[in-house]
């Protein structure tokens, strides 16, 4: 009886610690974002601007360096929608509107959606191993004693470029995902390539672009707090590393998720 | 350990102590907990100018944390503690990072920054704090590379030095803004006796040629009475002693003597903190940058 008592406490702690847990990741992702807009505002007045050779640096990493698998899978997602499209369609009898499903799909959704994960598997893992790594290698204690504000060169060139480079992949994406959903109608249905374009663009609204890349910007800042939060917690050396790693994909993909939906949710109403 | 007399002839020839009469760092009654577990127990200190002040002491006895109180890196419970003169409870944002870029720090593992080169890293306190041009940096990087005897190693990334050389770059780097106070965690740790007695010699060269101050924690007995001109010895959080290594040699104390010679102490910790410990109740971490 002793037992179940000691167990069912021990389980309500373990909820406790959770939700404590929970709640000061977010509030530490809260005060980087607050510092990183700090910096970036006040910088230069502190004697420590953001470096912009760091922020491009960041870019390549982030952005430049991921085009090609960007394009790849966006372009295999354009040709999905269509195959699925045309085949949903045909029952109808309407298959020669597919333009329309494929255009919305992409624009506001797989395009922004694909890109985050992508970015957020390969960029934000980065950064949280990097982060993680320097700290338990005492390099972010290095940087402090230097007096070189550890936010303000770690953090803010990472946050700056994700907010760059996230959707300016979208917007590759949105164009590659479209062209090959076009490569494949034309094949499929004959529609030329000008049609497809002509009916896409006629379609398509800046709101929907909008809708898009608004969202993309979001995924950016989660994808770089995240990466942020979990590599300055870690603890216990190189497997500590390594789990901090893997918890910073799985949250980062989550929460893209979670606001993708949230963010069609309130965006439709 | 050695025998005294041997460890003070030795210093004779060639220590040369030069200490000034300000304090560059001065604690008092400075108290810090980890969790529940209280960590410095009301210790109080000074380092002197141009000093080389070794703190030593057993395993958990807080050497480590006291060093990070004194690189201003930990938040503490109570106490005060000015360094160069400024309390740093009082000072502002940007006095307080005036008072770093006079600190220079060499961490245990280097701590050099895996995605830069050797120059880079050596350079990157001149890039971040000062308006020199790329040229005058390189040339500052090439003689500090060259005072820790590393000179042509620049273009190498930290992952293609040994380990005494990596010890070295960070010299390197934690003197290439002329700091007041040189900060080296546990120099020698890991390093084989001849190129950790080449380490003990370039601090000796450093505090010589520089002028700085230098605090060095460090459990290695032999390191501590050559280079030190007084020792801090920390035992559970407290100071058991501050004295010159010909003090420390004379103590009478039964801890000093059982440090120095090694003599493993009595566990008296107490079961809870003892059961804390295992179950790491007592490690807070920290989520923060």
């Amino acid at each position: 009886m002793a037992d179940h008592k000691v167990s069912a406490v021990e389980k309500i702690e373990g909820v406790g610690k959770t939700a404590v847990g929970f709640v000061e990741a977010v509030g530490n992702g809260g005060i980087l974002v607050a510092e990183s807009v700090y910096w970036l505002m006040f910088g230069v007045r502190e004697r420590q601007p953001v470096r912009i050779g760091a922020v491009v640096q960041q870019m390549m990493e982030i952005g430049i360096n991921a085009i090609p698998i960007i394009l790849m899978l966006t372009g295999t997602i354009g040709v999905m929608l269509a195959i699925q499209g045309i085949h949903t369609l045909r029952i109808f009898g309407a298959e020669s509107r597919v333009t329309i499903g494929i255009a919305f799909s992409v624009v506001r959704e797989f395009a922004p959606l694909i890109t985050g994960i992508l970015v957020a598997g390969r960029s934000g893992s980065a950064l949280a191993a990097r982060i993680g790594t320097m700290k338990i290698n005492q390099e972010i204690d290095a940087l402090k004693v230097m007096g070189i504000n550890p936010t303000r060169f770690l953090v803010v060139p990472a946050l700056v470029a994700m907010l760059i480079m996230v959707p300016a992949l979208t917007l590759l994406g949105n164009f590659m995902g479209l062209f090959a959903a076009g490569l494949y109608v034309n094949a499929d249905l004959g529609i030329s390539l000008a049609a497809y374009a002509h009916d896409t663009i006629d379609i398509l609204s800046l709101d929907d672009l909008g809708h898009g890349l608004g969202k993309s910007c979001i995924f950016a800042v989660l994808i770089a707090v995240i990466g942020v939060v979990n590599g300055a917690g870690v603890q216990g050396g190189a497997e500590g590393v390594g789990k901090a790693t893997t918890r910073s994909v799985v949250q980062a993909i989550s929460a893209i998720i979670v606001t993708d939906m949230l963010f069609a949710f309130v965006a439709t109403r | 350990m050695r025998n005294p007399e041997s460890i003070i002839e030795e210093r004779k020839s060639r220590h040369r102590p030069q200490t000034g009469p300000n304090a560059v760092i001065e604690v008092e009654d400075l108290v810090t907990h980890y969790g529940e577990r209280m960590i410095l127990k009301g210790v109080s200190m000074n380092v002197l100018e141009n000093e080389i002040m070794v703190i030593m002491g057993g395993s958990g006895s807080g050497k480590s944390t006291l060093l990070r109180h004194l690189m201003a890196l930990e938040e503490k419970t109570s106490g005060t503690m000015r360094i160069l003169g400024n309390d740093i409870d009082q000072i502002g944002r940007q006095e307080f990072l005036d008072v770093r870029k006079k600190l220079g720090v060499a961490f245990q593992s280097g701590a050099l920054f895996s995605s830069m080169t050797v120059g880079e890293n050596i350079m990157l306190p001149l890039y971040e704090h000062t308006d020199l041009d790329a040229l005058t940096m390189e040339i500052m990087a090439r003689m500090k590379l060259e005072v820790v005897e590393l000179s042509g190693f620049e273009n190498l990334m930290p992952s293609e030095l040994s380990g005494g050389m990596i010890k070295r770059a960070a010299f390197a780097r934690a003197i290439v803004m002329d700091p007041k106070v040189l900060f080296c965690d546990e120099p020698s740790a890991g390093l084989d006796p001849v190129v950790a007695s080449a380490l003990d010699d370039l601090i000796l060269d450093m505090r010589d040629a520089m002028g700085m101050s230098i605090v060095v924690v460090t459990h290695e007995l032999d390191s501590a009475f050559k280079i030190a001109d007084r020792i801090t010895i920390l035992d559970r959080g407290e100071i058991l002693m501050v004295g010159t290594v010909e003090e420390v040699l004379a103590s009478k104390s039964e801890r000093v003597h059982a440090l120095l010679n090694r003599i493993p102490e009595e566990d008296t910790m107490d079961p809870d903190e003892y059961l804390n410990r295992l179950v790491g109740e007592d490690n807070p971490g920290t989520a923060h940058l």
